[in-house]
Formats: C-alpha cells, structure tokens, sequence
C-alpha cells in the first residue's frame, strides 16, 4: 500500500482565526488562533488531540470540517462526508423531531434509497449504537445524555463516513456512561473501519483510546507522537504539567 | 413532558376565543334578523327579542356584531399572515445568512419600522386605491411584516450556529432545506406568541381604520363602533356591545398569547 493510500486526512501548514466583521466588510481585527499546525491521520487511527480549553482545539474541528477558511496552509481529506460529534449531547440534536427522524434525515438528503431501504439502515444502525427500539418515536427531551450521544453518533455515521471528528464527546457524561460510549467508539471503528480525531482535555480518557496523540499548546502543536510514548516520556514542560494535572 | 401543560392563561384565553369564534361561524350561517334590515322599533333597549337592542335604523344590534365579527375577524386573520409570511421569510434569511443582506434588510426594516403604522397604511391604501377591502388588508398585512421580520431574525440567528445545525449542514443539507424544515419547527415559541401579539394588533388596526373611515367596508365591528359613537345618548348598548365584543376577543386572544410565553418560560 502506498503511503498516500494510509492516510485518511492531511492538515497541511494550517493557520487560521478570527476576523470580526465591521459594518463594511472584514475588519483588520484579525485574531490568529492556529499557527501552523500541520499532521495527519491515519487509516484506522484514533489519533488524540489534547491541551488547555481556548487552545484552538475547537477551532482546528471547525477548519478541518470546512466551517471555516484557514489563513493559510490547506486541509486534504482522503474520504468523502467526515462527520462529527459535539461534546453537549443537549444541543446536537434537533429537539423538534424523533430520534427516527434525525438518524434518518441524512439519508433523506443524500436521496439514493427509497423510505423501506432508509427505515432498514437507521434500524441496523440502532442496533449498532445499541439503542433499543422504542427510541425511534421519543424526542431528544425524553432521552438520557448516553442514549442521546449515541443517537448522534448513528446519525453521523449513517452514510458511512470514513473519518469522524469527537469533540469532547464524553465530557459532558457520568463516568460510567463514559466507559460505555469509550468502548462503543472503539468497537464501531472495527466494524465501521473508522478513523477518529478525539479532542479532549481529559487525558485519562485519551490514554484509555487513543493510539497517537497530538499535545496543542495556544494554538500550536507541541509535541506529537504514540500514547505511550508522550505520556511515559513527554518531553515538553507543557505535556508534563497536563500530566501531572491528571492524575 | 413539563412544555405540553395547558395553563390557566392558556386555558382561559381557548375558551374565550373558542366562544367567539363559535358565535362568528354561527352568525356567518344564520343571524336572528338580517344585519341590514329595518327589524322594529328603532331605538330599543336590550330585550330577549334584541339580544343588544337596535339602533336608530331599528337593525338588530346583536345580528350587526356577529356579522361585524365575520369581517373584522377575516380581514384580520388575512393581514396577520400575509405579516407573519412575509416577515418570516425575511427574518429567517436575514438571521440565518447575516453579513451584507441582514444588514441592508433590516435597515429598510428599521425605517419601516419608524414610520407611524397608521400613515403607512394610509399610503399603501391611497396607491391601491381605497374602494376595495384588499386594499386595506394588503396595508396592514404590510404594516405588521417588520415586527415579524425582527422577532424571527433574532430566533434564526441565534440558531444558526448551534450544533444540530452544524450536523445537518455536514450531512449536506441546503439551506434551504435547513431554514425551512431544521430552524423554522424551532422557532414555534417566538413565533406563536407573536402571533397572537399580530392578531390583537390587526384586530385593533381593522377596527381603527374603519372607525375613521378610511375604507367604506361593509359592517366591520370598527365601523360599527364609528356609527355607535352618533347614537352615544340615545342607544349607548350600541357602543357598549360593540366595545365589548372587540375588547373580549382581544383579551382572549391575548391570553391565549400570555400563556405560550408562560409555557415557554417553565420549559
């Protein structure tokens, strides 16, 4: 296999931030938030990205997702609709309709199967994310933070992404329900042939996940390699107060 | 679920405005004497036989105000959506897209919003022409767009960025598809009680423009009330009736809208 053909994303040289909008176009405001950050992920990785909130984490899932433009450098994805799950299970689904509906919208929108051929994905999928049936007609309001995280994540994964971005996905979890959503995203990137940017500052979790880790500092990358390696050995100052932190 | 209760308000406002909405499809069927016609002695004070007395024609009050009801309730009704349509769609595009467009709409909203409501209904009726009832309804419908322009820019924009949002524009979806089917079902707690705020305020329109007589409608309870104010000493139930009438279903209705807020709140 070539070299090429292991990757599945390529952030190349990547600045980016903020630039205010003033009455008359963009303002000279500009407040830099990335600065040349630069790594990929690959084929079947669960490839970790920890570091202090306001450190541009966020920002990164935003530029590589298309939400926003970089300054500068350029983001390469090697696999169509990477897809996303946020860290507030509360606000990543849409409270108007059912669960069936918001597993099944993306289906509606990509237009391919017919509705007996979209109701046969969306259950197989349940069944995947190991949600019972009866879900199907509740609303969001009527579902716990678990069973809601894992009703976005058959959502996002109901087209077949090949790369998924979690956002702090279990922070916002008891520990408990935690463990069990850690141990679906593992099975599910088996099954599923998944590769995953897990962005989180919880660095117990990413120890439990992850198999390389990138550790950002403002908006920088300071120090990147295995798991075991940067949390057994960190070299950088920064990586060795995170640590001390966690524990 | 805690946002499915009917409240008092709510209950209260339903049964009021259900009753009058009963009494209006009632007297759009059938009315005790015609509305227009010379029924009795003129003059007469509230009996079982005039239920508000007649006036000094000798028609039957009470006949006059369900079918001045079927009028101002319709016009009304019609103005209301053609406000909250209109002001809708462009509310929604101004907060979902923001930049240059929300900028420049809202500008021009601003200034519509700043001209005094009756003089602008009194443009849009002296261009349309002031002999037809669609033009009076084509100028409140106008009127009331900005504040429903306003109310649902600032529920679409603060729902553009959150995260089921994000996900559908990820998965796809146009923005189209977005605004209409993802955001607008959201928008339902701002949107409901500003519609009852949408149809008190063009009840009372519709009833000041007919009582000043800008448009010759027929029997409309604003016109009604205009005709009453002669017959104040002589037939003063005439006023009386019709005042009620107009205050109740504007209670009611704004019942109905105090209770969704109070929905809203507790959930």
């Amino acid at each position: 296999m070539s070299e090429d053909n292991d990757l599945i994303l390529e952030v190349r040289h990547v600045s980016g931030g903020y630039r205010p909008n003033s009455l008359f176009g963009r303002s000279k405001a500009y407040k830099e938030v990335l600065h040349d950050v630069d790594f990929v992920v690959r084929n079947g990785e669960i490839l970790g990205l920890v570091g202090e909130s306001g450190t541009g984490k966020s920002t990164l899932a935003k530029i590589i997702l298309g939400l926003m433009e970089p300054e500068e450098g350029e983001v390469i994805h090697h696999s169509p609709r990477p897809q996303i799950i946020f860290q507030d299970p509360y606000s990543s689904l849409n409270p108007a309709y059912t669960v069936e509906w918001s597993i099944e919208e993306p289906l509606r929108i990509y237009g391919k199967y017919d509705a007996a051929e979209r109701k046969r994905r969306v259950r197989e999928m349940l069944e995947r994310v190991e949600l019972p049936e009866e879900v199907l007609k509740a609303k969001p309001d009527e579902l716990s933070g678990g069973q809601r995280q894992r009703v976005s994540i058959a959502a996002a994964l109901i087209r077949r992404p090949r790369f998924l971005i979690a956002d702090e996905p279990v922070s916002a979890l008891d520990v408990t329900i935690q463990a069990q959503i850690l141990r679906l995203l593992r099975e599910l990137r088996e099954e599923l042939d998944l590769s995953y940017l897990f962005i989180s500052h919880d660095l117990n979790v990413v120890y439990q996940l992850c198999d390389r880790v990138l550790v950002m500092k403002r908006g920088r990358i300071v120090e990147q390699g295995s798991v075991e390696e940067v949390f057994n050995h960190p070299r950088e100052d920064y990586t060795k107060r995170l640590l001390a932190a966690a524990e | 679920m805690k946002n499915k209760k009917i409240n008092g308000y709510l209950l209260a406002g339903i049964i009021i405005t259900a009753f009058l909405l009963l009494l209006t499809v009632y007297g759009a069927i059938h009315t005790p004497y015609s509305p227009t016609a010379y029924t009795g002695m003129k003059f007469e004070a509230p009996s079982a036989a005039h239920l508000f007395g007649t006036d000094k024609l000798g028609r039957d009050i009470f006949s006059r105000v369900l079918k001045g009801m079927g009028t101002t309730l319709s016009v009304a009704l019609i103005t209301v959506i053609i406000g909250a349509v209109v002001g809708t769609a462009v509310g929604a595009v101004t907060g979902y897209f923001g930049g240059l467009v929300d900028d420049t709409l809202m500008r021009i909203n601003d200034a519509l919003t700043a001209f005094p409501s009756i003089l602008m209904a009194l443009l849009v009726i002296s261009l349309l022409g002031p002999e037809r009832k669609s033009s009076l309804i084509l100028a409140l419908g106008i009127v009331f767009i900005p504040s429903f322009a306003r109310v649902t820019r600032t529920a679409f924009a603060s729902l553009r960025d959150v995260n089921y949002i994000t996900s559908a524009r990820l998965m796809g979806a146009g923005n189209g598809r977005i605004l209409l089917l993802h955001l607008l079902p959201n928008t339902g707690r701002v949107l409901l009680p500003a519609l009852t705020i949408g149809f008190n305020n063009a009840v009372l329109a519709e009833a000041s423009m007919s009582f000043l007589r800008i448009t010759p409608l027929e029997t409309s309870l604003g016109y009604m009330l205009s005709e009453a104010q002669g017959m104040l000493a002589t037939a003063p139930w005439y006023a009386l009736s019709t005042g009620l009438v107009i205050a109740l279903l504007v209670f009611g209705v704004g019942l109905i809208g105090e209770g969704l807020q109070q929905r809203n709140k507790e959930a």
